[in-house]
C-alpha cells in the first residue's frame, strides 16, 4: 500500500519547491557532492570529540553512539510555526488543567467525560501524589509534543510526553553543528534562533519553587552516566549552571532536601528529575531503587521541594488517554482543538476492537504504554508471519492496545548513501510550562533513515536534522499581527 | 559544588597524572635498558610496588617488554596507564558540567586515540607511539586546565590529585631507584654509572635542568636534593608539596574552616622547605622518603575525610 507522502520541499504546487525550501534547494543545488561528502564525514567526528553520545539500550555496558545526524534542514515557515504554537500552547494547558485535575477533584470524571477507571487504574497513577497544590498548578513543566505533518495544512499530534521527554539537547547541539559547517546556507534565510532553550528553562524551573522567600536551588537529578541520555542531562546542568546531581549527592533531613558539597549540607528547592518516578523514592516507591533518595515524597507532601516534572504524569499522556486530549481542551478551556488528533481505535470497546482485528496489514497497532518504537505493529510494512505474531499479542490483552490508520508522514529531503532522497519525518517541539508558556521555535526532527520507513526513534535507527523556523520575510505580504520577531511566551 | 565533583575532579587529576608519570617512566627505563646490561624489571615493578602482582599476572617471565605491557595495557592492572585514562576519562565524563570544553575535548580525544589503537593487532600496537602520545596529550590536558578552568573549589581539587600524585611518584622513584644503585645509601660519587643516574632524572624529565642548576657532573647527593627539595623543579617533591598546601589554603579560604588535612598540608610543606640535604642524609634517605611518603598518603586519607570525598 503505498500512498504518495507529502514532500516538504517538492509538493509545492505543480511540484515546485515550496517557499520555505527555496534556500535549502538552491543550496543543494549549488553544493558538489564532494564538499556534501567531506561536511558529512565532519559531523560524526565533531560528534564524536564531544562526547555527543547515546548509549542504545541493549547495546553492550558503556557502549556509545552517535545518532546519524543530517546535514540538510527540516524547515517551517513562520505562519506554519505561529499556528503550531497556538496549537501546542492550548494542548499543554489542557493537560496541565487535566493532570491538577486527576490528582484533584476529578472533575472531568463526574462532568462523565473520561470514566475514573481511566485515571484511576492507570499503571501510571501515584496515590501519594494526591490533593498536593503544586506551585502554579504545573505538572508538565517540560512536555515534548509529537507532530507529524501529512499534507500543505495538515498537522497531527501523534503523541504527547509529559515524564520525561528527552532530545532537546539534540535541538541545541544540531544547529551549532549545522552553524559551523554550511555558514553559507544561513546566509539566505533569517533562522530564528534556539539557544536561549536553557535560560527559559531555568527560568521555568526557578518559577515554580515552593519557597518564595530566597533564591530557589535548583538541581538536575540524573540516574546517572549509564542512562542513554546522560549527555543531555550533562549538557542541560551545564548550561544552566546549575549542578547535575545522583540521588546519592542528595538526602532529606526533617522534611528537606539538601545536596552533599565540601563546605557541608546545602539547600534544595527544585529538582528536575530525569530518573522516571518508581525510582524517586525507595521509601515510597521501588525499594530497590539505587537512583532516588529516600525521603523525597515526604520533603515533596510537606511543601518543601518540587518535583519536575511532576510525579504520575503519565496518566495524562499514555496511549489511551490520548483519546480524551481533544476533550480535555474543550472541557477545561472552553475552546476547539487546533492540532487534530490521530483517529484513535481503542482495543478495549468491541467495536473497534473488531475492526482493527479485521484491518491489521492495513492500520498501525500500538501497546498503550509502549515507547521508543517498541511493542507496535506497522501493518503495511509487515509480513503475514509478522501480523499473525501480533494477532495473538493482541487478542491475549487487547485493552493493552490502541490503532491508529497507517499516516503517511511527510517527506523531507534527506543524504543517504545514493545521494539525496525524501524520508519520513516527525517533529517534537518542547513546551515549558512555570509562570507561563514558552516554546523555542522548531523542535527535534526526527528522521528515519531507511526507505520507507515510518519509525524515527533513535533507537531503531533514526537520525536527527536541524529544525528551522523562518522569521517572516519583510518582502511577503504583512501577516494580520503585523509582527517581526516570533511570540515565543504567552500567558497561561 | 558537590562532594561527588569534588571527588572526580581529584581522581581525574590523579590518574591523569599516574598515566603521565608511567609513561615518563617506561620510557626512561628503556631507554636505561638498551644501554646498560643490567635487568630492570624488577626495580620497574618494585617502583610500583608490584613486584607481587607483575608476578602473579598473565605476564609470566621477568622480561622488560612484558612488563611494560603490564604497566601500559594489563586490564587487571588498575594503575595501567590504559586503565588510568579509562578512569580519568570516566571521572570527566561525569564531570562534563563541571569543566570546559577544552579540557574535555583533549582527554576524549586522548581516549578515543588509545582505543583506536588497541582495536588493532596487539603484535603490530606501536607502544612507543602509545607511550609518546599519552605524554604529549597529558601535557595538554593539563595545560587547557591551566588556561580555561575557573579559578574554583573545582580547580583546586583537580590540582590537589595531580600534585598528591606526582608528589607521591617522585618520592618513589627517588627510593627505590636511589636504593638499587647506591644499596648502602652513600651519596658518595666514585664509580658512578653515569647512564643509570641520568636516567633517573629522565624519569622526571629533569636531565637538562640539572645542569642548568648545577652547572656540574652527575652526584647523587644532587640528583636527591633536585627530586625532592627544589621548589623550582615542578616535579621535586617540595613543588608538588608545596602546590598541594597552596590548594589547601585556598579551600580553606573559601569554605572558612580548616581541619587536619590543612595542618598536616603545611606542616609536609614546611617540612621539605626547611630541610637540607646533608641533613637528609644524615637522618638515612631511605627512612626520610619512607616518612614522608607514609605521611603523603596520611595526608590522601585526610583530604578525603575533611570534604565528604569517600
Amino acid at each position: 500500500m503505498a500512498i504518495k507522502a507529502f514532500d516538504e520541499m517538492n509538493s509545492g504546487t505543480d511540484g515546485s519547491v515550496r517557499v520555505p525550501y527555496r534556500g535549502v534547494a538552491d543550496w543543494l543545488a549549488r553544493t558538489s557532492p564532494e564538499r556534501v561528502a567531506a561536511t558529512r564525514a565532519e559531523v560524526d567526528l565533531f560528534y564524536r570529540r564531544h562526547g555527543i553520545t547515546f548509549g542504545a539500550y541493549g547495546a553492550a555496558e558503556g557502549a556509545e553512539t552517535t545518532i546519524p545526524f543530517d546535514i540538510i534542514p527540516r524547515v517551517i515557515a513562520w505562519d506554519e510555526w505561529q499556528f503550531l504554537h497556538k496549537g501546542l500552547s492550548q494542548r499543554v494547558r489542557a493537560l496541565n488543567a487535566f493532570l491538577s485535575d486527576a490528582y484533584g477533584q476529578r472533575e472531568i470524571c463526574r462532568a462523565g467525560i473520561i470514566p475514573e477507571e481511566q485515571i484511576l487504574m492507570n499503571g501510571e497513577f501515584v496515590a501519594m501524589a494526591q490533593g498536593l497544590q503544586l506551585p502554579g498548578g504545573v505538572h508538565a513543566h517540560i512536555a515534548g509534543i509529537d507532530l507529524v505533518r501529512v499534507g500543505e495544512k495538515d498537522f497531527y499530534v501523534l503523541e504527547d510526553n509529559v515524564r520525561t521527554p528527552s532530545g532537546v539537547s539534540y535541538v541545541l547541539e544540531n544547529r551549532e553543528v549545522m552553524m559551523r559547517l554550511a555558514p553559507e546556507l544561513f546566509a539566505a534565510k533569517s533562522v530564528l534562533p534556539v539557544a536561549d532553550y536553557s535560560e527559559e528553562l531555568l527560568a521555568t524551573l526557578r518559577s515554580v519553587s515552593f519557597s518564595d522567600g530566597h533564591e530557589p536551588n535548583v538541581v538536575l537529578l540524573t540516574p546517572g552516566h549509564y542512562n542513554s541520555a546522560y549527555f543531555e542531562h550533562a549538557f542541560l546542568a551545564d548550561e544552566m549552571g546549575i549542578e547535575l546531581v545522583k540521588g546519592s549527592d542528595l538526602f532529606v533531613d526533617e522534611s528537606r532536601v539538601f545536596m552533599r558539597t565540601p563546605r557541608g549540607p546545602q539547600r534544595v528547592d527544585v529538582i528536575y528529575r530525569r530518573v522516571d518516578d518508581a525510582f524517586l523514592d525507595p521509601l515510597a516507591m521501588r525499594p530497590d531503587s539505587f537512583l532516588g533518595v529516600a525521603g523525597l515524597l515526604g520533603a515533596l507532601r510537606a511543601g518543601r521541594v518540587n518535583i519536575v516534572n511532576a510525579l504520575g504524569n503519565g496518566v495524562a499522556d499514555d496511549k489511551s488517554t490520548y483519546t480524551y486530549v481533544p476533550e480535555m481542551v474543550r472541557f477545561y478551556l472552553g475552546e476547539e482543538p487546533i492540532l487534530q488528533n490521530v483517529p484513535t481505535w481503542r482495543c478495549d470497546r468491541a467495536d473497534d476492537y473488531k475492526y482493527v482485528l479485521e484491518h491489521l496489514s492495513e492500520i498501525v497497532v500500538k501497546e498503550i504504554h509502549g515507547s521508543g518504537g517498541k511493542g507496535m505493529l506497522v501493518g503495511p510494512t509487515s509480513s503475514k508471519a509478522e501480523i499473525e505474531e501480533f494477532r495473538t499479542l493482541l487478542k491475549a490483552r487487547p485493552d493493552n492496545y490502541i490503532a491508529q490508520p497507517t499516516l503517511s508522514l511527510s517527506t523531507c529531503p534527506t543524504f543517504v548513501n545514493q545521494g539525496v532522497a525524501p524520508r519520513h519525518v516527525d517533529l517534537r517541539p518542547f513546551v515549558l510550562s512555570g509562570k507561563k508558556i514558552t516554546i523555542v521555535p522548531g523542535g527535534l526532527t526526527r528522521v528515519a533513515l531507511k526507505e520507507g520507513s515510518l519509525v524515527v526513534n533513535s533507537s531503531q535507527g533514526g537520525g536527527t536534522k536541524d529544525t528551522w523556523v523562518l522569521a517572516p520575510d519583510p518582502s511577503d505580504p504583512p501577516h494580520s499581527n503585523g509582527e517581526v520577531s516570533a511570540p515565543r511566551t504567552e500567558g497561561s | 559544588m558537590l562532594s561527588s565533583t569534588a571527588k572526580n575532579l581529584y581522581w581525574m587529576g590523579r590518574y591523569l597524572q599516574r598515566a603521565k608519570s608511567t609513561a615518563r617512566l617506561i620510557e626512561a627505563t628503556q631507554r636505561m635498558a638498551l644501554q646498560s646490561r643490567g635487568e630492570e624489571a624488577a626495580g620497574v615493578a618494585a617502583i610500583f610496588g608490584m613486584e607481587d602482582e607483575f608476578r602473579q599476572s598473565q605476564a609470566q617471565g621477568k622480561r622488560l617488554a612484558s612488563l611494560i605491557d603490564f604497566l601500559v595495557l594489563d586490564e587487571h592492572n588498575p594503575s595501567s596507564i590504559v586503565n588510568s585514562i579509562s578512569a580519568a576519562r570516566r571521572n570527566a565524563r561525569e564531570e562534563r558540567n563541571n569543566i570546559t570544553v577544552d579540557v574535555w575535548e583533549s582527554l576524549n580525544s586522548l581516549w578515543l586515540e588509545l582505543s583506536a589503537r588497541l582495536r588493532g593487532n596487539r603484535a603490530n600496537l606501536d607502544r612507543g607511539a602509545l607511550i609518546e602520545s599519552v605524554k604529549k596529550q597529558a601535557v595538554m590536558i593539563f595545560g587547557a586546565a591551566q588556561v580555561t578552568l575557573l579559578r574554583d573549589e573545582a580547580n583546586n581539587f583537580l590540582q590537589l590529585g595531580a600534585f598528591l600524585e606526582r608528589a607521591d611518584n617522585t618520592g618513589r622513584i627517588l627510593d627505590v631507584k636511589f636504593h638499587l644503585l647506591r644499596p648502602d645509601g652513600d651519596p658518595g660519587a666514585e664509580g658512578l654509572d653515569y647512564f643509570a643516574w641520568s636516567e633517573l632524572l629522565a624519569c622526571i624529565g629533569a636531565v637538562r635542568t640539572y645542569r642548568r642548576i648545577y652547572r656540574s657532573s652527575l652526584h647523587p647527593k644532587k640528583v636527591a636534593e633536585l627530586m625532592m627539595l627544589r621548589r623550582d623543579v615542578p616535579r621535586s617533591v617540595h613543588h608538588c608539596l608545596w602546590m598541594v598546601d597552596l590548594n589547601m589554603r585556598e579551600l580553606a579560604e573559601a569554605y572558612g574552616t580548616r581541619g587536619e588535612a590543612d595542618r598536616l598540608a603545611g606542616e609536609l610543606h614546611a617540612r621539605l622547605r626547611y630541610a637540607r640535604i646533608d641533613q637528609v642524609f644524615d637522618i638515612g634517605l631511605a627512612k626520610f622518603l619512607g616518612e614522608l611518603r607514609g605521611d603523603i598518603g596520611t595526608l590522601s586519607n585526610e583530604i578525603g575525610r575533611q570534604f565528604l570525598l569517600d
